[in-house]
């Protein structure tokens, strides 16, 4: 057994698990954060994608005990106070998600794009930074279109800031 | 329409909580005392078991409990069953093998289930797995429907001869014999449909909960129909009678079909939770799902197609061989048959068609519905076989087909179908226009110019949706009626609950059904609450497949919600002391048309409730329940048209463009049906 101690959507949590729980199963189980999805064995489908010290990565493929100590952001920490993401309401507003079982891992992952590479994205760019993200039913093309309203939205809500 | 009824593009009411989070799948159920199950699958394709020695496995960490096939039969648990007869064409009934949930001499494919573990943990029930050691006694195995047919194949089902399952057939054999003498032209192919493996994104799970005290069992499951799954769990399968058993679907990843079935798992997790006296939740892992879940397809077909000297079409024959896999699922049989072979007219009018069917076993896994299942099939074999005939006769492609497009209606197949209206040639050229049809060539000769080849080719389809009228699947051999229910719940304050039968796993159930509630009443969908996915709360359902939610469950609601409107216009009448026929809805208010006299709907169903001043003899509450079942199919029809590019060099290809021209009639949420075809295409 290890214990793990990290930082989950802001506030502190610290449990006991097995040595072997990979980190997707230490925040669904152990959390009861079942927001976050597992919809393959081999790292492939990214349902599980979580951000890690602000990096996206696909929580089937980190232990629990590798997360000790860092602070990771689900898709229930992502809308503040009730208020959805621009990228949760761009999914919405463009019809982004249908059974809604990927839509976790396809908004932490595009969020991640987005504040890598803001301001920079065109539709070939969002379909290859995708490729480690399946979806079943939307056939990926209003989920593109989704990703880029929220670009051009967050764009446009830096620069009115700046 | 409004600007949330019927025709609105209005954004979905589900949305919120998939995007935070918030989604409920049956996986992220979690009850007290609640135990994790794994399942000893068969790594071979056809084996004998010879003994299954679970001593190691029964002392390892966490472990409560190993069960097997012969302990499950000792129960009175039954087999599963397919749930449609087909007869052969010598009238001999479909030759169906026992299917245990736990296999207990042999085993028939890889994934056959031969036990489960339950243990503390997923994990631990997975290590405990591995150590539960079963003999085998490997037998030959075939895998190919044509080669199991052949003299000496392996034999799979002792009940089923030569693993031939039924040989069944629809049309007329002679006039299609005499057309294909008499004809100008005969186009004969041959093709394969192949197999696939549905992979929605949310693996199949279970979660099985008996309750001693009350004798009773709840089954939360990722299923398209759980109305379905009830009944087939206590009427076939002895789980538990239906008031014993609650099923439930909550939020489910997508369906495409494999959601339909009852799987062994979810009888196998009831019946373990009872041996057990724990909850047992069972995960599918991917590598399951692509093992275990019904696949799709998987037919070959040899196809002759007749045409006089002006081209039109006089005659179809079509010969297939269907791989059903190992054991026949639950809707197996008339997928092939029933779902396929009329719709062989597709587009065209054509006035002899024969088709002949063949079901066969192999030791591959079960193969059932997979989108548009059957129909799928059908318009692939005719569009290859249209699309060669018109290289052979030397026709443009869209030229054959307007030749033979059927062009009055209603139109009689000679396949049972009657298609009550369509105007095939206006998608037809809108697809062409949209795809720039007549340009084609020059961007052909520019392809080769870069050294690509380019081509371009189309197809016209046809699918018989809102599945269906009962008595007409009845007379076909299914074990089922195809009607939907529906029940308008108007709360007090005239908020309004709408329970359907039908279930939604992507489809925005949440949003399309309250629109129709909104486009009748006036009422915001705000203020429209759907519930489904419970035997608990909605009385009896058929479920979602085969397009029919829209078809068959939304007609249910606007039969329920004609019952409450005339109970509302007699209470609203009472109330202005007007004539209930001058009552009118408009915009949540109810009027005596031509005056200005209105009462707002809350009132009317306040006074449905508060009952101080209903018409004399009426009885209080404002609620109404319907039942509709489809006099016909509806009969949706497109064409798409693709242009690809090959590099000749490599092999590679690229869809360069593609075109989809859909005639749906009337749409509920344009942004949905869009999304739905994206994800079709």
């Amino acid at each position: 057994m290890a214990k793990v101690t990290l930082t989950v959507n802001g506030r502190p949590v610290s449990r006991e698990c097995d040595d072997r729980t990979l980190l997707v199963h230490f925040i669904r189980d152990q959390l009861g954060l079942t927001g976050t999805h597992v919809g393959c064995d081999t790292t492939q489908c990214g349902a599980c994608v979580i951000h890690m010290d602000g990096r996206s990565v696909k929580s089937c493929s980190v232990l629990a005990v590798q997360a000790s100590g860092s602070a990771i952001t689900t898709i229930e920490g992502l809308a503040s106070q009730g208020e959805l993401h621009p990228v949760q309401a761009a999914f919405k507003e463009h019809h982004g998600l249908q059974c809604g079982f990927c839509t976790p891992g396809m908004v932490m992952a595009a969020v991640d794009m987005i504040s890598r590479r803001g301001g920079r994205l065109d539709e070939a760019t969002v379909r290859h930074e995708l490729e480690g993200n399946i979806c079943r039913c939307t056939g990926y093309h209003n989920i593109v279109k989704a990703v880029l309203a929220a670009d051009e939205a967050m764009s446009a809500a830096r620069q009115a800031a700046e | 329409m409004g600007v949330e009824g019927i025709g609105a593009r209005v954004s979905r009411k589900e949305d919120k909580r998939f995007l935070s989070g918030k989604g409920r799948y049956t996986d992220d159920m979690s009850v007290p005392g609640m135990k994790y199950a794994f399942f000893v699958r068969s790594p071979y394709a056809h084996a004998k078991i010879r003994g299954i020695d679970k001593t190691a496995a029964l002392e390892m960490s966490g472990v409560i409990d190993v069960l097997d096939g012969r302990q499950l039969q000792a129960d009175g648990i039954g087999n599963l069953i397919c749930g449609w007869m087909i007869h052969s064409k010598d009238g001999s009934p479909m030759k169906m093998g026992a299917w245990r949930p736990l296999a207990v001499d042999t085993v028939r494919y890889v994934g056959d289930a031969v036990a489960i573990v339950v243990a503390d943990s997923s994990a631990e029930a997975r290590d405990a797995a591995e150590a539960v050691v079963v003999d085998y006694e490997e037998l030959p195995a075939v895998t190919e429907a044509v080669a199991a047919l052949a003299a000496g194949a392996p034999q799979i089902h002792p009940e089923a001869q030569g693993n031939l399952i039924f040989d069944w057939q629809l049309g007329d054999p002679d006039a299609t014999d005499e057309a294909i003498a008499s004809a100008a032209h005969v186009t004969e192919i041959e093709i394969h449909n192949n197999r696939l493996s549905p992979n929605p994104m949310e693996p199949r799970a279970t979660l099985g909960i008996y309750d001693a005290a009350e004798d009773h069992y709840t089954c939360y499951t990722t299923s398209q129909n759980p109305h379905v799954a009830r009944l087939v769990m206590s009427a076939f399968y002895n789980v538990a009678p239906e008031n014993k058993l609650r099923v439930i679907a909550p939020d489910v990843g997508g369906g495409f079909g494999s959601k339909i079935y009852i799987y062994p798992e979810e009888i196998v997790c009831l019946w373990a939770s009872k041996k057990t006296e724990v909850p047992v939740k069972w995960t599918s892992d991917r590598t399951e799902a692509f093992l275990t879940d019904a696949h799709g397809r998987d037919h070959v077909s040899t196809v002759k197609m007749a045409f006089d000297a002006d081209h039109r079409i006089i005659g179809l024959k079509v010969d297939t061989i269907a791989n059903l896999g190992a054991y026949m699922s639950l809707f197996s049989s008339c997928v092939p048959t029933y779902l396929y072979a009329t719709l062989l007219s597709g587009q065209y009018a054509i006035p002899a068609i024969h088709a002949n069917v063949r079901t066969v076993y192999t030791n591959t896994a079960p193969v059932d519905a997979y989108r548009g299942a059957g129909r799928p099939e059908a318009t692939y074999l005719l569009e290859r076989t249209m699309e060669t005939a018109a290289r052979e006769l030397g026709l443009s492609p869209a030229e054959l087909r307007r030749k033979n497009f059927i062009r009055t209606f209603p139109h009689q197949t000679p396949v049972i179908m009657n298609y009550d209206a369509g105007d095939y040639e206006a998608s037809l050229n809108a697809a062409m226009e949209a795809a720039d049809w007549n340009g084609f060539a020059g961007r052909r000769t520019e392809a080769k110019a870069r050294g690509k080849r380019r081509g371009i080719g189309m197809s016209c389809y046809i699918e018989a949706c809102g599945l269906a009228p009962s008595a007409a699947v009845g007379s076909l051999g299914a074990g089922v009626g195809l009607w939907e229910s529906a029940e308008v719940r108007v709360n007090a304050v005239g908020t309004i609950e709408v329970l359907t039968g039908s279930h939604s796993h992507g489809q925005g159930h949440e949003t399309t059904f309250a629109q129709v509630v909104a486009d009748r009443l006036g009422v915001p969908i705000d203020s429209v609450n759907i519930v489904h996915g419970d035997t608990d709360k909605v009385q009896m359902g058929m479920g979602t497949y085969g397009s029919r939610s829209g078809a068959v469950g939304m007609s249910a609601v606007v039969k329920a919600l004609d019952k409450v409107e005339a109970k509302a216009k007699k209470i609203a009448a009472h109330m202005m002391e007007a004539d209930e026929s001058d009552i009118v809805i408009e915009n949540g208010e109810l009027k005596v048309a031509g005056t200005d006299k209105t009462v707002p709907w809350f009132q009317v169903a306040l006074a449905a409730y508060t009952a101080h001043n209903l018409p004399s003899g009426m009885e209080p509450g404002l609620k109404e329940t319907a039942f509709y079942d489809p006099a016909n199919f509806t009969f949706p029809a497109g064409c798409y048209i693709a242009e690809v590019e090959i590099d000749p060099e490599t092999g590679k290809t690229e869809i360069v463009q593609f075109v989809a021209a859909d005639d749906f009639g009337n749409i509920i949420n344009p942004m949905i049906v869009e999304g739905q075809v994206h994800g079709g295409i």
